[in-house]
């Protein structure tokens, strides 16, 4: 494979504008002092918490997330770029869900084929026809970025249920400034401790329009055993609302509830960190301890507001993700400023040909998999593993996608040998509330830490960084 | 606050105590056990610890015998015996972390770190200087959660429900302890106020660390129901049933004015207070030291009923 784009040295030797000072930085580093900042982040990380859920808890099956300690730096006018794309995407994918559980226009037009909603496992039949407070649908979303040159961006993934991982945007960016208070010092870095505020902002403004002037917001969890359980706390606790449980909460007269020591409280809006299939057990999985008896009715009702709406997912898998381009279009008429990765459809006969003959040189991935797993990475896959996935295309064609190996972009990464690039996406979120959306500067940058891999899912091995946008 | 999050601070600060309270048991038992026969040895210590303990049950089911190695294992870290020391951590850690935000970085630090540690001892055989030792590092965590919880912690419910849970376990712990000399039946031939005798009231107020305290307030010898007076009545002793019950009231009282309503739990704990302010030591002893705690405990169940109902469930 090529050279893949570093964001700091081009091929050429020379450092990019944005990186000048970090790269000078480091190359007057000693080796033992960035040793000993590492060393210093990972006692950070103990203190300040973001293990407290994790080490030495065998029962939670957790561990610490590597996390780098060279930060990815984007300039002020790459982020302009993408915060304007982003927008644009989260609001064609708002306008895209409205539509395909309303009117139904895009599919009477022909751009998404029906089957692909009406046989997606995550549309909610129980959705259609009503509309939530204020017909939002996603108001937290992370956009997977990748990075291929100076020029171009692309959507990797959009993330329109839960999505996770902005408790490390925030941790990362204390632990840094703890540690490199001389890097801030030489770089305007755009700040991102607002985004609790701007949270729970987007959240109250979601309220239904029967609540009172000051909606009870409360973050749900699925509890203790979830993996994501420390950033559900982490947020409750920088938002100041409760951290509740199914069995908190109980509906009366359509009306929420959670219980207090000073009584039933009434709750207008559920920032729920968990699945649809498992919020409402008289609605939806009856076996499920996890939510709680009468939310569906009480949400229909228009009396609580449950964030992320309910059946998001049928805009998120990789089969719809292939059509956000024209679904950008179809409903805001312009041209989308993020582009898409060339995705081939192996559900339609000649892209399944084309992907077949081409499979070691495709990335190909099951429409519903996530984190990684059920991947094909052809160009470093064995003979085996091509030819296995060879069989699951044909005996399931609909099931899968596949693009070309995108040369994902490096930043450079403390490794075991030294500094040395490694490839990045970023996550960045997207807040929409009903009086606009929101993005905060920065976002999740993971990293593959393992030299020339591209998979840099946490349940791969992958870490994190610090993201710096630049303010000037 | 959800009912749920002072239902898991009241009993992570109970486990905490309970915790404390087994090492005490354990430390008693261990030096009535190593009293030459003439004063005390041969009599079932053991027993009478696992009785205290509350943990006869559990113990008879597995063992035929009370010996020191298996009562201090079953009561140390047997899994099977739900008010193990190891059990008791755990319990106490698990609330902790559904409950973290609410408590302090110390606090946290306090009962993950020994839960930590207490995994890496478990299943040890414990004897002679290394019970001593770990029966020490026990009460320890102890003082050092209860420490950072009065050093650190806001003033506010969360406060509250912690301190009430601590100070119900401990009034039922103080009233256990006391109650061994029930089950430590004397031999017949005893001598009642004896050398036997003595050795184990003082075995006794060395559980709740008050010997020094027990000749500050009484300047003489060591009297049953002199040392019964202290860990009853005596509200400036910290265990005595009158202090936590002071306490109790303070702690309660606090929450209802924040919450702008009293209940039942109010008024338990008043009467309680009440009965033991006004209670006299030797009205005690003549109705039965025995009888008089048994019907305490059960007493304080219901404040601990009545709390959950009014504020935990």
């Amino acid at each position: 494979m090529p050279r893949a784009f570093d964001e700091m040295t081009l091929a050429d030797g020379s450092i990019r504008s944005a990186y000048a000072k970090l790269a000078d930085w480091l190359s007057g580093a000693p080796a033992d002092l960035l040793q000993y900042r590492v060393k210093e982040a990972e006692l950070l990380f103990r203190r300040i918490g973001i293990t407290f859920a994790v080490y030495g808890d065998q029962q939670a099956q957790e561990r610490l997330i590597p996390f780098d300690i060279i930060p990815r730096i984007i300039t002020a006018k790459e982020w302009s770029i993408l915060t304007k794309g982003l927008e644009q995407r989260v609001s064609a994918l708002n306008r895209y869900i409205s539509d395909v559980y309303g009117k139904r226009e895009i599919l009477r037009a022909g751009v998404v084929p029906e089957d692909l909603v009406f046989q997606n496992e995550a549309f909610r039949p129980e959705m259609a026809g009503k509309t939530p407070p204020h017909d939002l649908w996603v108001h937290i979303a992370g956009i997977d970025i990748v990075r291929v040159d100076s020029e171009t961006f692309y959507v990797l993934e959009d993330n329109a249920r839960t999505p996770s991982g902005v408790s490390y945007m925030l941790e990362n960016r204390e632990v840094m400034i703890r540690l490199f208070p001389e890097l801030f010092a030489k770089h305007r870095v755009a700040p991102v401790e607002r985004y609790a505020d701007e949270l729970l902002a987007t959240l109250r403004s979601l309220a239904p329009r029967t609540s009172s002037a000051d909606p009870n917001v409360v973050l749900m969890t699925p509890g203790v055993y979830n993996s994501a359980y420390y950033e559900h706390s982490f947020l409750a606790d920088k938002l100041g609302i409760e951290l509740v449980e199914g069995r908190d909460l109980f509906v009366r007269d359509d009306v929420v509830y959670m219980r207090t020591t000073e009584g039933p409280q009434r709750v207008d809006v559920i920032y729920r960190r968990i699945d649809d299939e498992f919020i409402d057990p008289l609605v939806f999985r009856p076996d499920s301890a996890l939510g709680v008896p009468g939310l569906m009715s009480a949400y229909h009702a228009g009396n609580v507001t449950l964030t992320n709406a309910v059946g998001t997912g049928v805009a998120d898998d990789k089969a719809i993700y292939s059509y956000m381009p024209e679904i950008i279009k179809f409903y805001l008429g312009e041209e989308p400023i993020l582009k898409n990765v060339p995705t081939y459809r192996c559900r339609e006969p000649e892209a399944l040909k084309y992907v077949l003959d081409h499979l070691d040189e495709l990335v190909v991935k099951e429409v519903h998999g996530s984190g990684g797993y059920g991947m094909l990475v052809g160009p470093h896959a064995s003979k085996e593993q091509i030819e296995l996935f060879r069989a699951k295309l044909k005996a399931s064609p609909a099931g899968f996608i596949a693009q070309p190996t995108l040369a994902l972009s490096t930043c450079p990464t403390y490794v075991e040998s030294g500094v040395s690039p490694r490839h990045v996406d970023l996550r960045p979120f997207v807040l929409t509330g009903s009086d606009g959306a929101r993005i905060v500067p920065g976002g999740l940058t993971r990293v593959a830490m393992r030299e020339g891999s591209l998979v840099v899912n946490s349940s791969q091995g992958g870490g994190t960084k610090d993201t710096w946008v630049l303010d000037e | 606050m959800l009912s749920r999050t002072a239902d898991n601070l009241f009993w992570l600060s109970r486990y905490v105590e309970r915790a404390e309270s087994l090492a005490r048991i354990l430390e008693t038992t261990q030096r009535l056990a190593s009293l030459p026969a003439a004063y005390g040895g041969l009599t079932n210590e053991w027993e009478s610890a696992l009785a205290t303990a509350g943990a006869s049950e559990t113990f008879f089911a597995k063992h035929d015998e009370a010996t020191q190695d298996t009562v201090v294992a079953h009561i140390a870290f047997d899994r099977d015996n739900p008010s193990s020391i190891l059990n008791c951590v755990e319990t106490a850690r698990h609330n902790a972390r559904s409950v973290r935000t609410a408590l302090t970085i110390e606090m946290w630090e306090a009962i993950n770190g020994a839960w930590l540690e207490l995994r890496r001892m478990a299943d040890r055989k414990l004897e002679g200087e290394e019970l001593t030792r770990f029966l020490g590092w026990v009460k320890e965590i102890g003082l050092r959660f209860d420490g950072s919880a009065h050093r650190t912690m806001l003033r506010n419910d969360i406060y509250d429900f912690s301190r009430v849970g601590m100070l119900l376990e401990r009034a039922d712990n103080t009233a256990r302890i006391l109650d061994v000399k029930y089950h430590l039946l004397l031999p017949e031939q005893g001598e009642v106020g004896g050398g036997l005798d003595y050795y184990q009231w003082s075995a006794i107020l060395r559980a709740v660390s008050a010997v020094t305290s027990y000749h500050w307030v009484y300047r003489q010898s060591l009297k049953p129901w002199l040392v019964a007076d202290l860990l009853i009545l005596n509200d400036q002793m910290p265990r005595s049933l009158a202090a936590c019950y002071a306490e109790l009231v303070r702690h309660l009282d606090h929450l209802a004015r924040s919450y702008g309503r009293q209940g039942e739990a109010q008024r338990i704990a008043r009467s309680g207070r009440v009965n033991l302010e006004n209670g006299d030591i030797r009205s005690v002893f003549q109705s039965g030291l025995h009888e008089f705690i048994t019907k305490f405990i059960g007493d304080n169940n219901r404040l601990g009923a009545a709390i959950h109902a009014q504020y935990l469930a």
